[in-house]
């Protein structure tokens, strides 16, 4: 190497090493750096369904009326101290929690604190079309649509400063546990009247100012986030002062950037580095179940699969535990319900349809099927319930052939995916999942199984009256003890009637640094720093 | 020299056109519209996708939509984000200067090595140091720039520790932006250690992005160097008794250099799309990893945008290309 080279080598080397000396000499006080996988769409949660938008906004910026404990589908109270329901399940009292501050920002210092104002703006935004906010940034509000809150909702009034009424159209057991969502964030009405005073209404949805315990710093595309702790924080100064989300949408970079220090909480790591993780001395490789569920949806309308015997035949076929092993490497458990074991009501006590092609060949003979020709459908894209379904395919197709059925794979681009699975007269049987919205059955199996949802998402076309009667009664009952037996009823019904085959439930895996105390999972997929500490 | 540039200019205005009709179409024939992906698995009546649709204004004739998109776009307005709802060519200068100042190094160390490489292995024909380059040049031209980073944020951050892994600066910096260039903002600020911290967040994401215009550069380089070295006027030049040197420094390199500046000017195209690879890898926040998101979720005005902005870029630096050769060689300009 001739001296040149070796000098200018020298003063690469030079350079990164005293930048990481000078950048560790700056170490802030109690900095958290969260590698999180994407930027935020926006800091409106009420227009957006991505979790890292989420994670980036009413996770961090925003409180709601009624919240989830953390790491539990529990619900607790939050802006809402306690709340009442009418006998008819059809209005629903909130008291409202007094002193509760909004955050000072340069655009906006708050002059009183949060009250009934605010939650009837944030939701009558979303509710009523010609409200001065409703178009302003966006005309969608996703979730608040998804969630049938149009159609719930009839009205929401001030009762007082510290009361709010929400005025119902029909009982909805599941509305406090809708009202914990991200889409229900509750804005500054005060912030929102001077924005529109000042001509800038849309800076609301960029400028975030909410009441929870981080209040937005600095926000760089596709580079950082950055918060600071809410100093009035109602519940409590958080214990770390800073947040900074550094944005890493690689999984193996978040993974060297963990043992590098640079960050100490980090999302989604890669299935084939969870064995290095859990050996490494520096990080805590925490694990919890995932909220949700993926499966197969026969089409139930179409013969021979509208015959409940046939299916169940096909369901025998399945060799899930091949499945866990080859397209979850180990990061998913068997699913027997259309519920995860997370959520409240799950019946443990249904059994799953064992491994069996020889069993499953002849109960396919008895109903006369013999040469079935069908289709299975392969999404294109990744998700938890489901991180690779052509290989996932590949495997049904194979069990099938045991059995004498000879299976076609098919996909489609996302979007036509999803659209021509919802088709009621499709041929063949979809893969696909969900991933719980509230913690509550009623979101997997209304949704999903429900007769309302046929030609939706419901993408079996499933419709059976007694299941049917089942969710419809646990919609309007208040008691929980009563819903819970009603949902494990339906979970019996489910497996006799073998409408998807359960594959399987995705283990979620976090990694997190030694350093870190008092990170947990959160069901919901979300990442939540209150109560979070550094030692 | 006028009339050549006003030739130049009179290329790039269809030019211009023929990419606004083509990043207007190609979003459009993708599968699958922005309201669908929009929903998800969640899904939507087809009532209120007609009425999202309508919105946005993607439910009116498609020629109706071309139309005002160019009305728009004549205007300077080049249309505002579904999903963010910023304005696109806000979106875009925030990420450009990002793009750029790693381009500009990953150029930088491609000419800076690939010339001289390539030179001194076409003096040098068949020696070892000629045949190290070429073998280095065709891996480095085949080599999958995914791998390629990782292995190096493996090797120097993750084993060594001589470079942070990925980003533009240390978290811990935090200061306005003045002019979008880490290197040059880091100095503004005046905080001790920003402007190195920005450097060595430089350095692997450099070598990555310029690896394949590097080979390139170099195998051009000796190619065009050979070619001029056999031509009769080198000859003359040698016997007219002139130092090696000034034969080759002078008479051969300047005559050498048309193709290679064609092969620069064309990696700076190259260098946007290897960005979007390299961008990814190193959380680096430009252009790259915000077309592939806008691509993703069918973000129209967003991909529309990008690519037109990206196409006059690319069209620019073609031009300052055409009007170097003119320099450098007069006679392209007088027989134009």
């Amino acid at each position: 190497m001739k001296p040149m080279t070796k000098k200018l080598l020298a003063a690469f080397c030079g350079a990164s090493m005293l930048a990481i000396g000078a950048a560790a000499s700056v170490q802030a006080a109690k900095t958290l750096v969260y590698c999180s996988e994407g930027s935020p769409e926006g800091f409106n949660p009420a227009f957006y369904t991505a979790g890292t938008t989420f994670d980036a906004s009413s996770r961090q910026i925003f409180n709601k009326l009624v919240e989830f404990k953390r790491g539990t589908t529990e619900i607790a109270p939050a802006l809402a101290e306690k709340w009442s329901v009418s006998d008819d399940g059809l209005e629903y009292t909130f008291y409202l929690r007094k002193g509760v501050k909004f955050h000072t920002t340069k655009e906006f210092a708050p002059s009183r604190d949060f009250n009934a104002d605010d939650v009837v703006f944030s939701f009558k935004r979303q509710l009523v079309k010609d409200h001065p906010f409703h178009k302003v940034s966006s005309p969608s509000y996703e979730y608040f649509e998804a969630m049938s809150m149009p159609d719930l909702l009839k009205d929401i009034v001030k009762v007082d400063d510290y009361t709010v009424k929400f005025m119902l159209n029909r009982p909805e057991a599941p509305m406090i546990a809708n009202l914990a969502m991200d889409f229900a964030s509750i804005f500054s009405s005060e912030y929102a009247d001077k924005m529109m005073a000042a001509g800038t209404p849309e800076v609301i949805d960029q400028k975030p100012v909410g009441t929870g315990p981080f209040q937005l710093v600095d926000y760089k595309k596709d580079a950082a986030i950055r918060f600071m702790a809410h100093p009035d924080y109602w519940a409590g100064k958080a214990a770390i002062d800073n947040l900074i989300f550094a944005i890493t949408p690689d999984a193996s970079v978040r993974y060297q950037k963990l043992k590098a220090n640079e960050c100490q909480v980090m999302p989604y790591p890669n299935p084939a580095d969870l064995k290095a993780m859990a050996a490494d001395p520096d990080i805590n490789l925490l694990e919890q179940e995932g909220l949700n569920v993926g499966y197969l949806a026969y089409n139930t309308m179409v013969a021979p699969f509208d015959n409940p015997k046939v299916r169940k035949a096909l369901n025998m076929a399945i060799n899930k535990e091949a499945i866990l092993d080859a397209v979850f490497q180990g990061a998913g458990k068997v699913a027997k319900n259309p519920i995860p074991p997370t959520i409240w009501s799950y019946n443990d006590a249904v059994t799953d349809d064992p491994y069996d092609p020889e069993a499953a060949k002849k109960m396919l003979a008895a109903e006369g099927v013999t040469g079935l020709k069908m289709k299975v459908w392969a999404m294109p894209v990744q998700r938890p319930y489901n991180p690779n379904a052509r290989r996932m395919a590949e495997l049904i197709q194979a069990d099938f052939a045991k059995i004498g059925v000879d299976t076609e794979i098919v996909s489609y681009e996302w979007g036509e995916y999803l659209k021509r699975s919802k088709d009621k007269d499709r041929d063949g049987a979809v893969l696909l999942g969900w991933t719980g919205d509230n913690g509550d059955p009623d979101n997997f199996l209304a949704v999903l199984l429900g007769c309302d949802a046929v030609g939706g998402s419901n993408r079996a076309n499933f419709c059976y009256k007694p299941f049917e009667d089942l969710i419809q009664k646990a919609k309007v009952v208040s008691d929980p003890a009563e819903r819970t037996k009603l949902y494990q009823d339906a979970q019996v019904v489910f497996k006799e009637q073998a409408p998807w085959a359960t594959i399987a439930h995705s283990v979620v895996f976090k990694p997190v640094r030694k350093e870190v105390v008092d990170f947990k999972i959160d069901p919901f997929g979300g990442h939540i720093f209150y109560g979070v500490d550094l030692k | 020299m006028f009339s050549f540039i006003l030739k130049k200019i009179a290329v790039i205005l269809p030019t211009f056109l023929g990419v606004t009709l083509i990043a207007f179409t190609f979003i459009r024939l993708l599968p699958g519209d922005p309201v669908l992906l929009m929903a998800g698995e969640r899904g939507m009546s087809e009532e209120r996708h007609a009425a999202l649709m309508a919105e946005f204004g993607f439910d009116r004739p498609i020629l109706v939509q071309y139309g005002s998109y160019l009305k728009d776009l004549f205007g300077g307005d080049f249309g505002t984000s579904i999903i963010t709802k910023k304005p696109v060519f806000e979106e875009f200068m925030a990420l450009f200067p990002a793009t750029v100042e790693l381009s500009l190094c990953a150029i930088f160390l491609a000419v800076f090595i690939g010339l001289p490489a390539g030179m001194i292995a076409a003096v040098k024909r068949g020696s070892a140091f000629d045949h190290v380059v070429m073998t280095g040049a065709l891996t480095g031209y085949s080599m999958p720039i995914f791998w390629w980073g990782l292995l190096l944020i493996i090797m120097f951050s993750g084993i060594l520790g001589w470079t942070p892994v990925s980003g533009r600066i240390s978290l811990l910096y935090f200061f306005d932006s003045v002019t979008g260039f880490m290197l040059i903002d880091s100095l503004l600020s005046g905080e001790k250690g920003a402007f190195t911290s920005a450097l060595s967040h430089l350095i692997l994401p450099s070598i990555v992005l310029g690896t394949i215009p590097l080979a390139v550069i170099a195998r051009q380089t000796r190619s065009a160097m050979l070619e001029v070295l056999g031509e009769d006027y080198v000859r003359t030049a040698r016997a007219k008794g002139l130092s090696p040197k000034r034969v080759i420094g002078l008479h051969a390199l300047r005559n050498a250099m048309i193709p290679v500046i064609t092969v620069i000017g064309l990696q700076v195209g190259v260098l946007f799309a290897g960005a979007i690879l390299t961008e990814t890898i190193f959380s680096w926040p430009g252009i790259g990893k915000w077309m592939v998101d806008s691509i993703s979720r069918r973000d129209y005005p967003s991909v529309q945008g990008g690519l037109i902005l990206i196409a006059m870029i690319v069209m620019i630096v073609n031009l300052i290309v055409d009007l170097l050769y003119g320099l450098i060689n007069p006679r392209i300009r007088h027989t134009e």
